[in-house]
């Protein structure tokens, strides 16, 4: 084999990554990304670590899906994007009717009580449940499918037959719809902080309470903008994780670890750490569990090919990674690589 | 004798069960610097939250250009006229010099340009570093931070706890400098000091507290030459 073969083979080998690692790390980044800043918020402006995070995305995209078949039922479509995008204002207000409503009930009557953070976060714990019970209830444990529109952005067949590559990369409508979206959102929401006086009185709120209060700022309004806000970014990570991979309840549970394992990596508080720690959470994660053989193969000299599956953990043990991740950050940057708050 | 703008006439309370203001009298009028004195656990920063209204007072009352403002929260207070500048965590370290000061006009709906223009002619360093975050400054640019972001709200009286409070002595010199010059805007100003000696030279009245009581009141000239004072609280 020559040097046209062997950097042919480079290019597989890059391909084959692309499409089981690059793109669906970046996917599950921006999603755990979005997720990451709602936590942080929360964590940054109202002081807890909020379990309920999780179960906020399930009820956000919960409402999303119930309105997207409502508008699939009247024959409302997107064309090629999904029908979900449209149905997702409603699903936004919604949760945040219902956010707002577990902060009157329940949040502020131990922000009057100037409760410590591990009273909100058991109370946090609470509302997971509460709101966990009604998803399940509402719209039932198992799996539900509300994706339409195209599949692909390109497909594996497309990808081959224009490039005339063995292997084939394909990017999902989903995936390239997740990281748009998410790069918009990100946009939008360091526009606010940074660029408006709302934005600045929040910031100002989180950085140091006493002399906000003393500046005049109201933190009855910053509470509710952050909640207005978390509500958006829980409903739009619910339904694009929805979208792209599946709607399941337990799922969402399930995502707290990684969300908070992201949110702690980059420093609590911190919106760029949460984006930041997305993304790491997100291709350790993925590097650590994919089955690297097809990879190697194609970028290792014939001799040394791999006999095993090259994969360093069961999928099974995924969130093993994200764990084990927060433990080592914890031990030696607690305040994580953005100055955040130590927990 | 007319009444001094801000007073906290015979003031009694603390933060829990035990006193520790004792009938004590503060005061400061207009164009007037007044200045708080005495040794550790004197009750110096507590007399001063009493009269901002951060504990609660069991007896005597405080009152601002003749109003009573016992009842009013701190928050309120500032809206009333009142800027306070607490003695540490008083700038938002992670946000620029000059959302500082925005932040200190939050409660103001109206143009802020012009007085922020007048706190960057005062604090010249603070126009040069406006883009940087505030955490970064040193101790003295910092407290200039705070000082101004607390003469955002064009307040009618200024007060300030230990302004020079783990700051250099050549950098202590610049900041009462810089405190005179506000003075001169015309603001009244109630400071609490740890250092006693230069802060009487140059306060209009001084008090001297000692256990939470007033031990000595005078202009800053007289207690400056008073031997009793000068025995117990500077060093001869």
């Amino acid at each position: 084999m020559g040097e046209d073969g062997s950097s042919v083979e480079l290019l597989n080998a890059l391909i084959v990554f692309m499409n089981f690692v690059g793109i669906p790390a970046i996917t599950y980044g921006s999603q755990l990304a979005l997720g990451a800043l709602g936590l942080t918020l929360v964590y940054g402006i109202l002081r807890f670590s909020n379990f309920a995070h999780g179960d906020t995305m399930a009820f956000g995209a919960m409402v999303t899906i119930l309105f997207t078949w409502g508008l699939q039922a009247l024959g409302i479509s997107f064309g090629p994007l999904p029908t979900a995008l449209l149905a997702l204002p409603f699903g936004i207000a919604v949760t945040a009717v219902w956010l707002l409503a577990t902060d009157r009930v329940i949040y502020r009557f131990y922000r009057r009580q100037r409760a410590v953070p591990v009273i909100y976060l058991i109370a946090s714990a609470g509302v997971m449940f509460v709101t966990n019970g009604l998803v399940r209830f509402i719209i039932g444990p198992g799996d539900q499918r509300f994706s339409d529109g195209e599949r692909f952005i390109i497909s594996v067949r497309e990808f081959k037959a224009m490039t005339g590559l063995p292997e084939g990369l394909a990017i999902k409508t989903t995936q390239g719809l997740t990281v748009v979206t998410a790069i918009v959102v990100v946009t939008l929401l360091f526009w606010f902080l940074n660029r408006t006086r709302t934005g600045k009185s929040m910031r100002a709120y989180s950085d140091n309470e006493d002399l906000a209060l003393l500046s005049g700022i109201d933190p009855e309004r910053v509470v509710m903008v952050t909640w207005l806000i978390v509500a958006a970014l829980a409903t739009i990570a619910g339904t694009l994780y929805g979208l792209d991979k599946t709607f399941k309840p337990f799922v969402y549970f399930q995502l707290l670890l990684p969300m908070f394992a992201a949110a702690v990596i980059g420093g609590l508080g911190s919106p760029l750490g949460a984006i930041v720690g997305g993304f790491v959470i997100a291709f350790a994660e993925v590097i650590i569990t994919y089955a690297w053989k097809k990879v190697l193969t194609y970028a290792l000299p014939e001799a040394w090919e791999p006999s095993g599956l090259m994969q360093l953990l069961s999928t099974d043990y995924k969130f093993a990674v994200s764990f084990a991740l927060l433990v080592v950050v914890l031990l030696f940057k607690p305040t994580g690589l953005f100055k955040g708050q130590s927990l | 004798m007319s009444e001094p703008y801000l007073i906290g006439r015979n003031m009694t309370g603390g933060y829990g069960a035990a006193d520790i203001l004792h009938d004590c009298t503060i005061a400061v009028d207009r164009g007037e610097i007044a200045v708080i004195v005495g040794p550790n656990g004197a009750g110096k920063s507590t007399a001063m939250k009493a009269v901002f209204g951060m504990l609660n007072l069991r007896e005597g009352s405080v009152q601002l250009d003749g109003q009573d403002i016992g009842h009013l929260t701190p928050q309120q207070r500032v809206v009333a006229g009142m800027g306070f500048v607490p003695q540490t965590a008083n700038v938002f370290t992670s946000m620029t010099v000059q959302e500082n000061l925005e932040m200190g006009a939050f409660i103001r709906t109206d143009d802020i340009s012009h007085t922020m223009e007048e706190v960057y002619s005062l604090f010249p360093i603070l126009r040069e570093k406006r883009n940087q975050a505030a955490g970064e400054l040193s101790g003295g640019q910092r407290q200039q931070v705070a000082v101004g972001r607390a003469l955002m709200t064009q307040p009618k009286v200024l007060m300030l706890d230990e302004p020079t409070a783990g700051v250099s002595p050549i950098v202590m010199d610049e900041l009462f400098d810089r405190i005179i010059d506000v003075a001169r805007t015309g603001i009244p100003i109630l400071m609490v000091e740890q250092n006693a000696r230069q802060a009487l030279a140059i306060a209009d009245h001084g008090y001297v507290l000692v256990q939470g009581r007033n031990a000595h009141t005078d202009t800053g000239q007289a207690l400056l030459a008073d031997p009793d004072v000068r025995r117990s609280f500077l060093g001869g």
